[in-house]
This record gives structure tokens, C-alpha cells and sequence, in this order.
């Protein structure tokens, strides 16, 4: 079975990441996407297909140029998956500082 | 100033890089992984046995107020290098996923503050993403909850003190 292509895997890249940094400044069009990376043209537009399939990006027509929009709802909700994973080791961790902490002054 | 754990996760890498900075001496981080009675308190899990070792192994295990089993780990060492690297391996017990390798790297930042890289490498691509949106995969979840328990009576116990 194919694995769906997921958010998760969007923005796992740092291509990508640097596209929807671009893209949330201000919607653009493929053409000037591209500009901003020294990757080929083909490259880009790749990234810019996993991130609309994805519904990161959302496209837009004006007139003959598609734009590109970012979509902050599902960036939302990336953060809101991987955040917990983050968050349990980071609470472990400020357990194991401040346990330290305390041996470090008894010591 | 608050130090915050970041999180390393490539495309394409079956692995997720842990990272953090602690406002504390080296040998006091790495204490901290050496010491049975210290990793029982900030992991919320018994130490069943720990070897600190080439060759040694380890066993952590975690259970409900009634006393029933909820979480269940072991793993063996394959370097244990004071003050600067573990090299371990992960198995949960009871659960549907392979074991795991993890590489923990101390590192000596000033006097006072160190860093911890922990890489954890799984089987494949699909594991790791599957753990990642699944942290409180049942079992983690429920020894978490303890943990979370625990902090709280501690933190409070901590303030009263200094009061």
C-alpha cells in the first residue's frame, strides 16, 4: 500500500519550509518562487505540488498567473501533532533540570 | 532563562533528533542517566536493573496506583562513556513496535551548562512518523500521566520548602 502523502512529510523538508516561509509574506506565483532558490524550476514546482496536495499551500487563479496562498489552518495543525512529542520530553527534561538542581545544592 | 527542547525531524530520515540545553554542569546531566534512584524519579519508572556497561543491560518498569504493569521497557548498552556518550537500544514491551537504537551525546557548554543530542533511529520511515504523531500511545500515555502526577507533588513539596 502507498502511504498517503502527509503534512508530516510537507514540511519535514527544508525546501519546503523555505517555500512556506516565502509564501506566508505574500502570495506568489510559481515563476517567483522559484526565483528565490537556486534549485531547478522542475525541483520547486515538485515541492510546491506536495505542499498544495497537502492543503499547505492553496492556488489561486488571477487572471493567467496561478498564485499560491499559504494555508495557516492546516500549519496549525502540524504544530498541534508533533507539538505533544515535543512537549513530553520537554516537561521530562525540566523534571531531570530541576532534580539536578536541587542534588547539586544538597551536594 | 527558559531552555526549550527542540526537535530535529528530516524528510526522508527514518530518525528524530532530540535536542536541549540544560542549566547544568556536565557531569551533573549525565548523573542524571547514570543514577537509578535519580532516573526513577525524573521518568516516573521503576529501575528494574541498569548496567551501565558495553555488554550491560537495562530494564525500566512502570505501574498504575493498583499496581497493575502499564508500561514496560528494556534495552541493551553498548556504550556507556561517562560525562559524554550512551549508546543504548529501546524495546516497549508489549507493543506493536520494533525496537529502536538511540545515540545520547553530553556535551559540556560552560561550567554550568551542558547539552544533550539524543538521536533516535527507528526501523523504518513509517515507525518514526508513527511514534512522532503518536507520543501518547497508550502505555507512554498513561506512565506520562503518572509523571505528570509525580512532578506536580514534587514541585509543590519544592515550594513549601522554600517558603
Amino acid at each position: 500500500m502507498e502511504l498517503r502523502r502527509d503534512v508530516f512529510q510537507a514540511i519535514a523538508d527544508p525546501t519546503r519550509r523555505a517555500i512556506i516561509a516565502l509564501v506566508a509574506s505574500q502570495a506568489l506565483t510559481p515563476t517567483s518562487i522559484a526565483e528565490n532558490f537556486d534549485s531547478s524550476r522542475q525541483t520547486i514546482s515538485k515541492h510546491i505540488q506536495i505542499l498544495t496536495e497537502c492543503e499547505l499551500l492553496k492556488q489561486e487563479q488571477q487572471g493567467r498567473e496561478i498564485y499560491y496562498h499559504f494555508n495557516p489552518k492546516k500549519m496549525k495543525e502540524i504544530a498541534d501533532f508533533i507539538e505533544p512529542f515535543r512537549q513530553m520530553w520537554d516537561e521530562r527534561f525540566n523534571k531531570l533540570e530541576s532534580i539536578m538542581k536541587k542534588y547539586k545544592s544538597k551536594s | 532563562m527558559e531552555r526549550k527542547t527542540k526537535l530535529n525531524v528530516e524528510d526522508g530520515k527514518q530518525d528524530i533528533i532530540i535536542v536541549r540545553e540544560f542549566d547544568l554542569p556536565v557531569a551533573l546531566l549525565f548523573k542524571a542517566y547514570e543514577d537509578p534512584e535519580i532516573i526513577a524519579q525524573w521518568m516516573g519508572t521503576k529501575v528494574l536493573k541498569l548496567e551501565n556497561r558495553k555488554h550491560g543491560s537495562w530494564h525500566f518498569q512502570t505501574s498504575d496506583p493498583q499496581g497493575n504493569v502499564v508500561f514496560q521497557a528494556n534495552g541493551t548498552i553498548h556504550e556507556f562513556i561517562p560525562n559524554s556518550k550512551i549508546t543504548r537500544t529501546f524495546e516497549m514491551e508489549n507493543a506493536p513496535f520494533d525496537v529502536q537504537l538511540e545515540f545520547l551525546e553530553f556535551e559540556k557548554l560552560t561550567e554550568d551548562t551542558s547539552k544533550l543530542t539524543m538521536q533516535i533511529v527507528y526501523r523504518s520511515l513509517a515507525l518514526r512518523d508513527q511514534q512522532l504523531k503518536m507520543p501518547f500511545a497508550y502505555g507512554i500515555n498513561m506512565a506520562h500521566d503518572r509523571l505528570q502526577e509525580v512532578v506536580a507533588k514534587l514541585n509543590l513539596a519544592g515550594y513549601d520548602k522554600e517558603k
